[in-house]
């Protein structure tokens, strides 16, 4: 199709052509045009439909405030929903499709809602889908979401990836128009740190859109000029294509930079968005104003639009709805429309002002004191109706409107932190208040400056005031001479009688729904917001809250600033979810901690568990095992019968030195470590200052002021956050230094009755490793393999012969292999987190399960371990009365009466023959597993006196998965209980 | 001798380099790193003893580069010192023995992953790893940061187009792949 409504001159490429489809239809463009105006320029003005009554809709505006022209922008995975045709940028192979229509745009079986729209006023589905009441979210819900939609989603992941990345500069400039180029090219030549960000692809903001002069030239060559020279400055950095989306804390501003929208696809390895946190010393609000439409009876028809847009598609697009415009206006505004039109050949079928001293023209009629009270016309605009002044009313051919109601400064960037605007009567409009946000000033527009050669003044003097603020001298630029017209403006909202006149286009929100809210009493505006829903849309309102408000004033006989406005919130306009997320997505969603024997495991197909941020070894299945439990099973049995290895290097190690560190352990553990001797380790259990275990481990004295203490994997950051907490602050006058060694070494359970044998193989043999010469809980610096400097504790979490042996983290993944080598002559056998899982739970060995917030030492089995002969953390409070309670829970093990039962975790335990409830409740199993060294199920858990209830059968209990059957109490030790194998 | 043969942070027998335009990656396993913290009553002390080993006191957010031995700051009495790994494997003992009852020295080598982060592009990539001020930052300014939730520190060096980042070396993988990302994204 030729591109019958394309003008003369604009900022587009003419040279280059670029093909694009609209609902399967192809049409052409040139680069520089936004998808909306390449639309128009081909003669295409419905490019919608509406959310709630399906009425044919077209571009309102040209910018990002649009609520009507909204499209499904790609195919694929890559299909966008929702996206303003009037942003979108044009590129070659654009495809693009209505939405929210069935099955065509030109033919919407759905537009039957707008017949029965007098049903389907504010708070109808409130009044209507009221019974029966489980019908709404099964019936009525769907088909209401189903017929009032916006576009559809693809459901396939992103393809795209996106970015984040942070900012500094001592001034950040919003917005790239007049004002804010002035206040860019102010602060720029006296040196100072300068962001200049604009969502446009194209810098300059109206001074692209209009035809006045600035200085000798056009408005645009001005601009390109300020923004070549700006970009040449080093301290500049101007950005393109960026909205600043919220003005957040201590000067701090979130911006969207869209890198690769206006491509097909990105360029390789390029994100599609980047999320930029701007730290701000200061920022100028230079976001320009939005123009307002006048509410008259059927004012939505495609064709319909904001005066301004029209210039703006006529002057920088050379693009027009129509060869012929009638204009509707209460301001000046209207008549420039009227003018850049007919100047560039477009036919002006009126210019209809509310005003009776309208100004006259030689080229085209005006009807001062006239109004337009209604339009005409199928899927688009054809005619409207005109009153005179005497009431008398006409039809009037056009295949366009320009409106203008005035302009609304875009204040939302100065409302962020609950700021609220005030009423300016000589625009009649919000303009911004006293600086709710700290650092921030306001020029141009969107201070209420609404000349261009105001912007300019306005933008160079408050940059010359932000950077006083840092103590940096600046002196506004010589500005142009430019344009500086007062603002002449009657106020004017809505046509008298007009009814089903349109506010809200994205919502469907009329003036009778905002009479109805009044009606019914949703008079403050919040209500009414929410209540009519005005404003609720993509759009955030920013054509139609003016005019709510405007009308609900009228209503309730109050001034317009006393109606108020909403909350403004970020983000400024719609955005996408990737680039909140930036890189961390899939795989990346978070760091992942790998252990120095990973590379390893994976070479021996371990199959990994998420611990935390690590990945650990969970098992290793052998050719031939089918299920997790024979590998489990055989790892279990092959390290107590020989030999197994697992990696323990998760555990957290604090390295804990000072001629006070011993002191320091006394204190944060609530046993007594002050006269461990050399070359010894202990377990502790450390206590919240509340009395509640918090965690425990072993801490092993390698020098009289030197301690390596481990912590349990998932503490290993809360422990050495709680222990610089007590060394800063509890105890600041004591010596003791602390720092984390959790990476720094590859550290390796070896247990089973070879491991000495196998150690020895490895250990250098000036190391005696007898259990004379290293016995149980011994400790020592060693050197292994010929001189590498090592550790090795006697420790046993497996209830085994033990020891754990830690080499510098680099060469882990060597020492495990040599100890695979090693061992091969006792079996040796790698085992994962199940298997020392279920050795612990063999051995009665707290660990996460049993150490969960709610238990006390008493509880664990170790109350006699809170020394009494010092003073530690939690020991004081652990003594209180509702913890020491007779029938205090105790851990204890269980196993099943019938060895074919299971003990689940997470299982109640009843006295027999008690009801079941909670009132009733004797405990719980916390940790549970198969013995394969028994032979059947077993479990530890916390009973009531448990410890003296050893041999009762009572009931386990879990109504949610149907168990009830009887176990057994024992003790918790169920393999060598009298701990002969570890000392051995 | 032993015979452990030692693999980088990343998993290789070599360091990884990866150069995106102007911007070069490279792993750096050659530095032996150990904290330094001066015991109480001794901080004077300690101090002496640490500009004669490095040549002077890193104050905070500070780095001084000197051969063989280098350091930065990294809290209240408290910082790290590096030199290389094939000269220093047993840098903490070296230091003990210098510093003595003065400080409490811990070998910190293996906690960490060194990268080296080198080109013209270096600024534009740092601004989308972390919120450090990459482009006041200075030749021997060092500072601790997040990229990616990972606790890292970053020293900028001599000449200035050249950052050191330490990071956890267990989260190496995740780190490059951060940096690497920045890397195409930026350059």
């Amino acid at each position: 199709m030729s591109q019958q409504n394309r003008l003369d001159g604009g900022l587009i490429g003419r040279e280059k052509g670029l093909n694009f489809t609209f609902d399967g239809k192809r049409y052409s463009g040139h680069p520089g045009d936004t998808l909306a105006s390449a639309l128009l320029a081909n003669g295409v003005r419905l490019m919608g439909r509406s959310f709630k009554y399906h009425r044919p809709r077209g571009p309102l505006t040209a910018g990002s405030e649009e609520p009507n022209a909204i499209v499904e922008l790609r195919t694929g995975a890559r299909q966008e929903p929702n996206t303003r045709a009037t942003t979108a940028e044009l590129y070659e192979g654009l495809e693009a499709k209505s939405q929210n229509r069935w099955p065509s745009l030109a033919f919407d079986a759905m537009a039957i809602n707008d017949r029965l729209s007098p049903f389907l006023t504010a708070g109808f589905y409130y009044k209507t889908f009221m019974w029966p009441a489980a019908f709404w979210e099964k019936v009525y819900e769907p088909i209401i979401r189903r017929a009032a939609g916006l576009g559809s989603i693809s459901f396939e992941p992103d393809p795209d990836s996106y970015d984040r990345g942070s900012l500094h500069c001592d001034l950040l400039i919003i917005g790239a128009g007049p004002a804010g180029l002035a206040a860019a090219l102010t602060a720029g030549r006296a040196g100072a740190r300068v962001i200049l960000a604009d969502e446009d692809f194209v810098l300059g903001g109206r001074l692209n859109a209009e035809t006045f002069e600035v200085g000798q030239g056009s408005g645009a060559d001005w601009a390109a000029q300020a923004v070549a020279e700006l970009a040449s400055m080093d301290n500049v950095r101007v950005m393109s294509r960026t909205t600043i989306m919220g003005a957040f804390d201590h000067g701090v501003y979130g911006a969207v930079e869209r890198v690769s929208d206006h491509l097909s696809v990105p360029a390789p390895g390029k994100p599609r968005q980047v999320l930029w946190r701007i730290y701000s010393k200061r920022a100028i609000v230079a976001g320009g104003a939005t123009e307002r439409p006048i509410a008259f009876e059927n004012n939505d028809r495609p064709g319909i639009m904001l005066a301004s847009a029209l210039r703006t598609y006529a002057n920088r697009f050379a693009a027009t709805p129509a060869r012929k415009v009638a204009v509707f206006t209460n301001n000046d505004d209207g008549h420039r429309t009227a003018a850049d039109l007919h100047a560039k050949g477009v036919r002006i079928a009126a210019v209809v002002d509310v005003r009776e001293d309208a100004p006259q023209s030689d080229d085209y009629r005006v009807i001062a004191g006239g109004n337009i009270s209604n339009s005409r016309g199928r899927l688009a605009v054809d005619a409207v109706t005109v009153s005179r002044p005497d009431g008398t009313t006409f039809q009037l051919d056009c295949g366009a409107v320009a409106v203008s109601g005035g302009w609304n400064p875009n204040v939302h960037m100065t409302c962020h932190q609950r700021g609220r605007p005030r009423w300016n009567e000589a625009i009649a409009a919000f303009v911004p208040d006293v600086m709710g946000v700290p650092g921030q000033r306001v020029a141009g527009a969107a201070a209420g400056h609404m000349s261009t050669r105001g912007a300019l003044e306005c933008g160079a003097a408050e940059a010359v005031a932000a950077l006083d603020d840092l103590g940096i001298t600046a002196t506004a630029v010589d500005l142009p001479e430019a344009e500086d017209s007062p603002v002449n403006i009657t106020p004017y909202w809505t046509v008298p009688g007009a009814t089903r006149a349109w506010l809200d286009q994205q919502n469907d929100v009329t003036v009778k729904d905002v009479k109805l809210a009044h009606q019914e009493n949703f008079t403050s505006v919040e209500h009414l917001k929410r209540y009519t829903t005005l404003g609720m849309a993509t759009d955030q309102g920013k054509t139609s809250n003016m005019g709510g408000l405007a009308i609900m004033a009228e209503l309730t006989g109050k001034p317009i600033p006393e109606v108020g406005t909403t909350i403004f919130r970020p983000p400024y306009t719609p955005t996408a979810m990737g680039v909140f997320a930036g890189r961390s997505r899939d795989q990346e969603f978070r760091p992942t901690r790998k252990t120095p024997s990973h590379k390893w495991a994976e070479e021996q197909g371990a199959v990994f568990v998420e611990v935390g941020m690590w990945l650990r070894a969970q098992w290793f299945p052998k050719a031939g095992e089918t299920h997790w439990r024979e590998s489990v099973d055989r790892e279990v049995l092959q390290t107590r019968k020989s030999v197994g290895v697992c990696d323990v290097t998760t555990l957290g190690k604090v390295d804990v030195q000072g001629t006070d560190a011993a002191e320091f352990l006394n204190k944060i553990y609530c046993n007594g470590f002050a006269k461990l001797a050399v070359g010894k380790t202990r377990y502790g259990l450390m206590l919240r200052e509340d009395g509640i275990a918090m965690d425990d481990g072993t801490a092993g004295r390698l020098a009289e002021d030197h301690f390596v203490v481990t912590t349990t994997t998932a503490n290993a950051v809360p422990v050495y956050r709680h222990m610089e907490f007590v060394r800063q602050c509890l105890y600041p006058d004591m010596d003791v230094q602390l720092i984390s060694t959790t990476e720094a070494w590859a550290q390796y359970a070896v247990a089973g009755p070879n491991s000495r044998a196998l150690l020895q193989k490895i250990v250098d043999p000036e190391f005696d490793l007898s259990n004379e010469g290293f016995p149980f809980m011994a400790c020592a610096n060693i050197t292994v393999c010929g001189g590498l400097r090592a550790r090795l504790f006697r420790i046993s979490f497996s209830g085994e012969l033990a020891f754990e042996i830690a080499v510098p983290t680099r060469y882990g993944d060597a020492l495990m292999r040599k100890i695979m080598e090693a061992g091969a002559e006792f079996d040796v056998v790698p085992y994962g987190t199940e298997a020392l899982g279920v050795m612990r739970i063999e051995k009665g060995h707290a660990a996460g399960n049993e150490l969960n917030g709610t238990t006390t030492a008493l509880n664990l089995g170790m109350g006699r371990m809170v020394s009494k002969n010092k003073d530690s953390i939690g020991s004081t409070l652990s003594e209180r009365e509702g913890l020491k309670e007779d029938d205090a829970l105790k851990l204890v093990g269980f196993k099943p009466v019938d060895p074919a039962n299971t003990v689940p975790a997470g299982a109640h335990l009843m006295t027999k023959g008690s009801p079941v409830d909670a009132a009733h409740d004797q405990g719980y199993v916390t940790s549970a597993c198969y013995s394969p060294n028994l032979g059947f199920a077993i479990g530890i858990g916390f009973l009531k006196s448990g410890d003296a209830r050893i041999g009762e059968v009572i009931r386990l209990v879990s109504p949610l998965t149907g168990v009830d059957h009887e176990v057994e109490v024992v003790s918790a030790h169920f393999v060598d209980p009298e701990g002969e194998r570890l000392r051995a | 001798m032993h015979d452990l043969a030692p693999i980088t942070a990343l998993g290789g027998t070599t360091p990884r380099v990866d150069t995106v335009g102007t911007v070069t990656l490279t792993e750096k396993p050659d530095i032996a790193l150990a904290s330094v913290a001066a015991r109480m009553g001794h901080e004077d002390a300690c101090r002496a003893h640490l500009k004669n080993v490095i040549g002077a006191v890193p104050a905070p957010g500070k780095t001084q580069l000197h051969d063989p031995e280098a350091g930065f700051w990294m809290g209240p009495d408290l910082w790290m010192v590096g030199a290389p790994f094939e000269t220093h494997e047993d840098l903490a003992d070296q230091l003990k023995a210098r510093f003595g009852q003065t400080a409490s020295i811990t070998e910190q080598t293996d906690a960490w992953v060194v990268f080296d982060l080198r080109g013209e592009s270096m600024e534009d990539v740092v601004e989308r790893l972390c919120a450090v001020d990459i482009r006041v930052m200075k030749t021997g300014d060092g500072t601790r940061t997040v990229i990616d939730h990972l606790g890292c520190f970053m020293l900028r060096r001599d000449p200035s187009d050249w950052v050191r980042i330490l990071g956890p070396r267990s989260s190496a993988g995740s780190l490059h792949h951060a940096i690497l990302t920045a890397m195409h994204s930026a350059v």
